[in-house]
């Protein structure tokens, strides 16, 4: 894609794009409890990377994030499916989810989840397939 | 796994090993083969004791006990002489192969792949007491025997030999799985034993006489009968070891097995009676008639196995009347039985040498036409010794085996008439005069098989090699099998106790009580009666009748080729296929709009069918939930934006539209109380629009190719049936509540099991975890998918 | 509700059967896109509508909206989002490497006969 010189959408990007990489990991820690999870998340990532893809031009953002999307869904996909078979370690049925409740000096008490390392790993498998889409597309003359 | 299972896997696993011989050039390939029949052979040998003392081996293994699928081996009389007779003749042929196959020309590891697994097959064939279990060895015997015919298969002849047995072989074989299947429901049990356990209640079920047939043809096309043998001519391209094992002395037998084997199953209906033995005389006739024309040795000795596996099928099923007699005392008919399974050993003996004697001469004049062969009897002494004695055997001329099984075939076929069952009094004395001309003609084809090749001219022009004597590896095999002719021949009761009687017992086991036995006594002369005087004819018109061969040969030239079988065969599969190819092509049409025509059509009629059929349509009124005035303006938006996407001409305006639905879409699922849902939506929403605008630059224009009213209105039609089809769908779900909903489960288990709150996230990482897993995967693969079309194109090449 | 929901659901499929049976490449991927807009709200409205609050727990309501189908449908976008992305490029492939998006006109001769 080429440049667009659209000043307006460069700059308020800039202090919008933080804020929505930070809602989108936000969205999707809270989804255990709230509407979220992974794959809003990683859409919400990924939404907002398309959207620098669109102030600026592929290749600037390449510089910027110089990441293989392709690397990335394997990184989900092998830690969505290394979380659901460490559990035939423990002797009990692929994909059975352990938690436990922890105290934090600041944060008070939390749950910890094996089911979020697993959201983690779609997280990552949905941005980065959205992402690589995208920019392959993008890449085609 | 006991020894019996063991033995019946052995050669299959021995197969395996082949592959490690292959380095091993400088031995042939046969040596490491053949100790295993050997071995099996003394191995069955051993058994005698236990079967010819009635008891039987039986060893089970559970397979799909659920089924009632077991692999449970038995050995009986019956099983134990194929076993023996599979595991003998099965080391002469590969003994005999050794010599017969060059290891620097052929492909001897796949020779004996082949071949071992024939001998495995068919070892499981004949030892298994579960139908299931035995039908998938005996369509293994049929993928061998397949295979073995088009060992060479870069000839012609070869692949269409092979593919025509397997067609016929394994038609017979669906058929006799439909038999299986339907004994299945009328016993309740796939164990041969506990079937004839149960055999006396069958007989009025009305699936008896379908379950019959399908047997039979399984049976009769595996046996090559009539009208199905017309594969076996043409398997006749295998390499002469596989004639002379696979196709004379044992798979063809499988059939006459088959028969044997349920024999006190079916045998009291009269129906088996006339359908055994009518089909086995007709066979036999047909056989040796046509045996006569052939000029091919081989051909000559493949119309001969069909013509006495006719004989031996005629015999069985004479045999099965003796059911109807109660006792041993005065049964007339056991004659029957015990010469089918006499002649079923003699065959294998005389018509294994036979073959071997052809491979020989094929082997060492480089031809199998009598009209080139003549005078070999000088070069080839021991070939036509051997030859002789095999011809004479089959011709039924004495002293050999071959002479004893023929008389008592004559005295089995001359005691229908003295039945009064099943209309035998009237049409009971076909059954002699036919047996009688097919001898004459099996006495003809002998001779014409002798001394057309070893006397007469010799023609060396003609021939390719100077004849000379085989190697004397190569005589072993037969004389060995010569010598059991002799042997069976002056002293046939050596077999009678050890192994006819026993077999006897398997196929008419309700005649005997507990401590009886079958007397089987054989002997030489039986005085002056009529059998002998019916051979004496044979052999008179026999010789008026080779006298004057060249007289009256011409008769076969009248027939019109145009009706023999083979051609039936050939036209059936040629319109078989250009039938299914026109079928084919006039729907497979190439073009997705006749392909979702298709889909969509269906689905409408199944639907509706079901609808109708089930008279599932209902519509509850009272049970729904209340509509807002958001509701009517979002439901108005999603059905004018689908509705006008239909008639935009620009692509932008399509894809602004359906952006437009999409997000509507998102208001619904906010409206009804699925935040999750509104927010993917939403966020789906503004990235595939994304995508389609990073696409617009390489998509299509928008250009309407659909002129014709004609071709609109039937898409209009499918459509709107689709669109009602759909309404009414969702009507009567909302409306037929049938089961509870399994959500409870989650709404009450998500903090419990999960300590969660979010439940659509703790069913998608949770409870339902494996959805997204694979969900992910598709992703992935999708996204891969697109890189590829993209990134990974071939350069300038343009294909379709 | 329901009544009306599975006259939108119709409209939806129909739209979208008429799309797919055209015969531009286009047309066919969006009316896939309309199809499983369609297919989702079908299967939310089997479900039953707004019968308590957002599958929460946090809510404390005493009824919750069944949450299975929103689990299935959630899936369900994503996924046709990887489809509809699919379609797209194989589409425009197509059109570049044929130069037609006529799909009568991309009809394949089989090479062996």
């Amino acid at each position: 894609m080429k440049k667009t010189n659209n000043i307006i959408l460069e700059t308020s990007l800039k202090a919008l794009l933080f804020f929505i990489v930070l809602y989108s990991v936000y969205i999707f820690t809270a989804g255990h409890y709230y509407p979220g999870g992974g794959f809003i998340g990683g859409l919400m990532t990924a939404g907002a990377i398309v959207l620098l893809l669109i102030t600026y031009d592929i290749k600037t953002v390449q510089r910027i994030l110089p990441v293989n999307y392709r690397i990335i869904t394997a990184i989900g996909l092998l830690l969505a499916i290394g979380t659901s078979a460490s559990s035939l370690l423990f002797h009990v049925p692929f994909l059975t989810h352990r938690f436990t409740h922890v105290e934090l000096p600041v944060l008070g008490e939390i749950s910890l989840h094996t089911a979020t390392l697993f959201d983690l790993g779609v997280y990552f498998v949905v941005v980065g397939v959205t992402m690589t889409i995208i920019q392959t597309i993008g890449e085609d003359e | 796994m006991s020894l019996l299972h063991l033995v019946i896997i052995l050669p299959l696993l021995f197969s395996i090993l082949m592959i490690f011989f292959k380095r091993v050039q400088r031995v042939h390939t046969g040596w490491f083969v053949l100790p295993l029949p050997i071995l099996l052979f003394i191995y069955f040998l051993s058994l005698l004791p236990v079967t010819s003392s009635r008891e039987t081996v039986t060893e089970a293994i559970n397979w799909i006990p659920s089924l009632g699928i077991n692999f449970t081996a038995k050995a009986d009389g019956l099983g134990l002489l194929f076993a023996l007779l599979i595991t003998g003749i099965g080391a002469l042929v590969v003994f005999y192969s050794i010599y017969y196959l060059d290891k620097a020309k052929e492909k001897l590891p796949s020779f004996y792949v082949y071949l071992l697994l024939f001998m495995g097959a068919m070892l499981g064939v004949v030892l298994s007491d579960n139908l299931i279990v035995m039908y998938a060895f005996w369509e293994l015997t049929s993928f061998s025997s397949f295979l073995l015919i088009g060992y060479w298969y870069d000839r012609e002849a070869s692949r269409y030999g092979a593919q025509k047995s397997m067609l016929i072989t394994v038609f017979g074989g669906l058929a006799m799985l439909g038999g299986i299947i339907l004994l299945y429901i009328m016993t309740g049990t796939f164990s041969i034993t506990e079937i004839v356990g149960n055999s006396d209640q069958l007989y009025q079920h009305s699936l008896f006489i379908p379950s019959m047939l399908c047997i039979l043809l399984g049976a009769f096309t595996k046996s090559a009968q009539f009208p199905f043998y017309i594969w076996l001519p043409d398997a006749m391209e295998a390499p002469t070891p596989v004639s002379a094992y696979l196709h004379s002395a044992t798979m063809v037998k499988a059939g006459i097995y088959l028969v044997a084997r349920f024999t006190p199953v079916f045998g009291e209906s009269g129906f088996w009676f006339w359908l055994v033995g009518g089909v086995g005389l007709i066979t036999l006739t047909w056989g040796s008639v046509f045996a006569v024309k052939q000029t091919d040795l081989k051909g000559i000795l493949a119309f001969s196995t069909v013509s006495q596996l006719g004989l031996i099928m005629s015999l069985l099923g004479v045999g099965s009347a003796a059911l109807h007699y109660e006792a041993l005392d005065d049964n007339i008919f056991l004659v029957a039985t015990s010469a089918a399974i006499f002649h079923l050993i003699n065959h294998a003996t005389f018509k294994g040498s036979l073959f071997m004697a052809v491979g020989m001469i094929d082997h060492e004049t480089g031809t199998r036409d009598i009209r080139k062969l003549g005078g070999l009897m000088p070069f080839m002494p021991i070939t036509f010794t051997v030859s002789i004695i095999g011809a004479f055997s089959m011709a039924g001329l004495p002293p050999f085996n071959g002479f004893l099984s023929k008389e008592m075939f004559f005295t089995g076929m001359v005691r229908v008439t003295e039945m009064d069952i099943f209309n035998l009094g009237t049409w009971g004395i076909l059954f002699p005069v036919i047996a009688w001309i097919a001898s004459v003609f099996t006495f003809l084809y002998s001779m014409i098989l002798i001394f057309k090749t070893f006397t007469g001219n010799y023609q060396p022009e003609k021939l390719d090699k100077k004849p000379h004597e085989a190697p004397l590896g190569m005589l072993i095999p037969p004389v060995i099998l010569v010598s059991l002719v002799i042997i069976f021949g002056f002293f046939p009761n050596l077999l009678s106790d050890s192994l006819i009687s026993p077999a006897m017992a398997a196929v008419l086991p309700s005649l005997i009580g507990t401590g009886e036995e079958f007397m089987v006594h054989i002997s030489f002369w039986h005085g002056i009666n009529i059998e002998l005087f019916m051979t004496l004819g044979v052999v008179v018109l026999g010789i008026i009748l080779y006298r004057t061969l060249p007289k009256w040969k011409g008769v076969y030239k009248k027939i019109p080729e145009r009706f023999s079988l083979f051609r039936f065969y050939d036209r059936l599969l040629e319109s078989s296929q250009s039938g299914s190819y026109r079928l084919t092509s006039s729907y497979m049409t190439g073009s997705i709009h006749s392909y979702l025509v298709y889909i969509f059509a269906f689905f409408i009629f199944i639907l509706a069918a079901t609808l109708i059929g089930q008279d599932a349509f209902k519509l509850d009124t009272v049970n729904v939930s209340s509509i807002g005035i958001y509701e009517w303006v979002l439901a108005l938006f999603v059905v004018a934006g689908s509705i006008s996407i239909l008639f935009v001409k620009s692509r932008m305006t399509a894809i602004i539209l359906l952006g437009a639905v999409g997000y509507t879409v998102s208001l619904f699922y906010v409206l009804f109380r699925a935040p999750d849902l509104a927010l993917t939506q939403l966020v789906i929403e503004t990235i595939s629009v994304a995508l389609f605008l990073v696409c617009f630059y390489h998509l299509p224009k928008l250009r309407q190719y659909e002129t014709r009213i004609r071709f609109k209105l039937t898409n209009a039609l499918i459509s709107v049936g689709v669109g009602a089809i759909v309404t009414v769908i969702a009507l009567s779900a909302h409306s037929n509540k049938l089961f509870d909903s399994i959500s409870q489960f989650y709404v009450e288990n998500t903090y419990e099991k999960a300590a969660g709150q979010n439940m659509v996230n703790v069913i998608l990482v949770d409870f339902r975890g494996f959805d997204t897993l694979f969900e992910i995967t598709v992703l992935a693969i999708a996204s891969l998918g697109i890189y590829g079309m993209i990134k990974l194109r071939g350069n300038g090449r343009k294909e379709g | 509700m329901e009544i009306l929901m599975a006259f939108v659901i119709g409209i939806l499929f129909m739209s979208a059967t008429y799309l797919m049976l055209s015969k531009s490449l286009l047309r066919i991927i969006v009316g896939t896109g309309l199809l499983s807009h369609g297919a989702h709200l079908l299967i939310l409205t089997m479900g039953g509508l707004k019968r308590g609050s957002a599958p929460l727990l946090g809510e404390h309501a005493d009824n919750y909206t069944d949450p299975l189908p929103q689990a299935l449908i959630l899936t369900a976008i994503v996924i046709s989002f990887g489809v509809t992305a699919f379609f797209l490029v194989l589409a425009y492939r197509a059109y570049q490497e044929l130069g037609t998006d006529n799909v009568e006109e991309m009809k394949g001769t089989e090479p062996n006969d």
